[in-house]
């Protein structure tokens, strides 16, 4: 099968790979939300990990780290940088059709896509759950627009 | 001398002709066109004589009697029709109550035997699909265990094309000749590369093939034993009654000649080149699992083809291997790598745990492997392996000490 030329480039030099700590660390972290999808005997595992700004709600930095094919590990790295400097709310906007677009995915690699909007989506649901009270960070907005003046 | 990439190592999928083949074949294509059917003059004897002389040669290579070599389109076709052949032929009429007869066949056979047989269940014969081990090996034991009153036909293959291993094909064959059923083995992996007797060997039907041995696509055999018993099939494509009646159309006669070729060089050259291919695999198995933590050499360490390894990796997925070594080519196990997007049936069929099913690579060496070539591939794999386990969440969390085989997947 060919590779698009964004996804050799997302292949071979990915960006963002790593983590905010150990598995038991980043449990332990409140500005952090952790996603990890897929299955080892699918052959994909994404592993995605958000850091969030508590006070705006913005996600300063974005780690990945993914088992699978090419296409797997292509849809992971962007997904790390187009989340970064979004809100959460934003970072759930991202929709696997963009992923697919933005690299051209062939038919049989769409799941790979589909995997990494489930990462988005389960690592903003792990730092909402981790933070009850910080819904989206629509409620910090003030302080934000504040900080920025 | 820079090293000409990228290097071949996918001789299990096919080998490139000989130029010694391609040379004996030229002429069947111009001067020597014509149809072996035409008795009537020169051309047609010119090609009655190259497939002769092919038939010659591949008998010698099996240990048979060129009487007993039926050429065909290749080894899927060859399989076709020895299990529908001899299923058709040696049916219980009228039907018992499992059926037309029973065929015993093994999980991890090709799918050119596989799917022959499951087409005879539908069709109102019965299986049984003997499961190996986690060695890959199936017994003589396995059979007789399996073994009925009906039992009509034992299909197991020579060496399996995933893994290498090598079956107990000499004890099943004596274990079928006593129980007088019909004993055909998927000889494709084998035949040409490892030494066959067909009579020391107790086979009654062996497919093989001319691509696997350097010889053209398009053209294989089916070894028919015409004595002690003598084998009867139904053919399966029937028209001008070539190939006595077992294979009619006109001859491929270029490509009889090539694999007639092939054969002779096979034989002529098979024990140096077994030993030289065994030295190499050695070398590339010792260093890459010495090399990279969590691997292993699936199927049995020493009943395996002297050419072929098959090593998973574990928590590195095969199609991103694939794609960092793309100097290399080989295949993978990987789900990601067949048009079927399902990892390998082989491998799960040896209880292969999942992860490392979809972590394996098959580098299979033939004539023109170097040991240059063996050293690139070490070096590069070993380089692959560590930059993708660098981004694998598995190894991290295989380092932290987590069970992967606790954690509750989300499945998809």
């Amino acid at each position: 099968m060919a590779y698009s030329p964004k996804v050799i480039d997302h292949y071979e030099n990915p960006r963002n790979v790593g983590n905010f700590g150990t598995t038991a660390d980043v449990k332990k972290r409140a500005d952090v939300g952790v996603g990890i999808v897929g299955a080892p005997e699918c052959g994909d595992v994404m592993q995605l990990q958000i850091l969030v700004d508590q006070e705006t709600g913005k996600i300063k930095d974005a780690k990945f780290k993914t088992f699978g094919c090419g296409s797997a590990i292509a849809s992971s790295s962007l997904a790390t940088e187009w989340l970064k400097g979004r809100t959460i709310d934003e970072g759930l906007a991202i929709k696997n059709t963009q992923i697919v677009e933005e690299l051209s995915l062939p038919p049989v690699k769409i799941h790979c896509s589909v995997l990494a909007e489930d990462a988005i989506r389960a690592a903003i649901s792990d730092y909402k759950a981790k933070n009850p009270g910080a819904a989206g960070g629509a409620a910090s907005a003030p302080a934000a627009s504040a900080a920025s003046r | 001398m820079a090293l000409k990439l990228p290097i071949y190592m996918d001789h299990a999928a096919t080998t490139p002709c000989d130029p010694r083949v391609v040379e004996a074949m030229l002429p069947y294509f111009t001067e020597k066109f014509g149809n072996s059917g035409s008795r009537n003059h020169r051309f047609g004897w010119e090609a009655e004589e190259g497939i002769d002389w092919a038939r010659e040669r591949v008998a010698r290579l099996l240990g048979a009697n060129e009487k007993e070599v039926i050429f065909t389109s290749g080894a899927t076709e060859s399989n076709n029709l020895a299990i529908k052949g001899a299923a058709e032929m040696y049916e219980k009429k009228p039907a018992g109550q499992t059926g037309r007869g029973h065929i015993i066949t093994c999980i991890i056979e090709h799918k050119a035997v596989l799917d022959p047989v499951k087409r005879l269940v539908k069709e109102g014969f019965d299986a049984t699909f003997l499961e190996p081990g986690p060695d890959g090996i199936v017994t003589a034991k396995m059979v007789e265990a399996a073994m009925r009153e009906d039992t009509i036909l034992v299909s197991i293959m020579w060496a399996n094309n995933e893994i290498g291993t090598i079956n107990e094909v000499r004890e099943i064959g004596a274990l079928c000749r006593k129980r007088g059923v019909i004993f055909h083995s998927d000889g494709t992996q084998w035949a040409g590369k490892m030494p066959v007797n067909v009579e020391q060997d107790n086979v009654d039907l062996l497919s093989m093939s001319s691509h696997k041995i350097y010889g053209p696509k398009g053209v294989g055999a089916l070894y028919v034993r015409r004595r002690n018993p003598r084998v009867r099939l139904v053919a399966q494509q029937d028209g001008g009654g070539q190939e006595r009646g077992f294979r009619s159309g006109t001859h491929n006669v270029t490509g009889i000649v090539g694999m007639g070729k092939a054969a002779e060089i096979a034989l002529q050259e098979m024990d140096a080149e077994g030993a030289r291919l065994l030295q190499l695999r050695q070398k590339m198995e010792t260093s890459l699992t010495k090399a990279i933590d969590v691997s292993q050499i699936n199927g049995h360490l020493e009943k395996r083809l002297p050419h072929l390894t098959n090593i998973s990796f574990g928590f590195v997925e095969g199609e991103g291997l694939m794609m960092a070594i793309k100097d290399i080519a080989c295949s993978s196990g990987s789900a990601c790598t067949s048009a079927s997007l399902e990892p390998s049936y082989v491998l799960k069929g040896l209880g292969v745990g999942d992860e490392l099913a979809h972590s394996s690579l098959r580098l299979s060496l033939g004539r023109w492997t170097t040991e240059e070539q063996v050293d690139f591939a070490i070096e590069n794999i070993t380089r692959a392996v560590l930059k993708l386990r660098e981004m694998s969440p598995l190894y991290d969390m295989h380092k932290e000490g987590i069970d992967l085989s606790k954690i509750e997947w989300a499945h998809h």
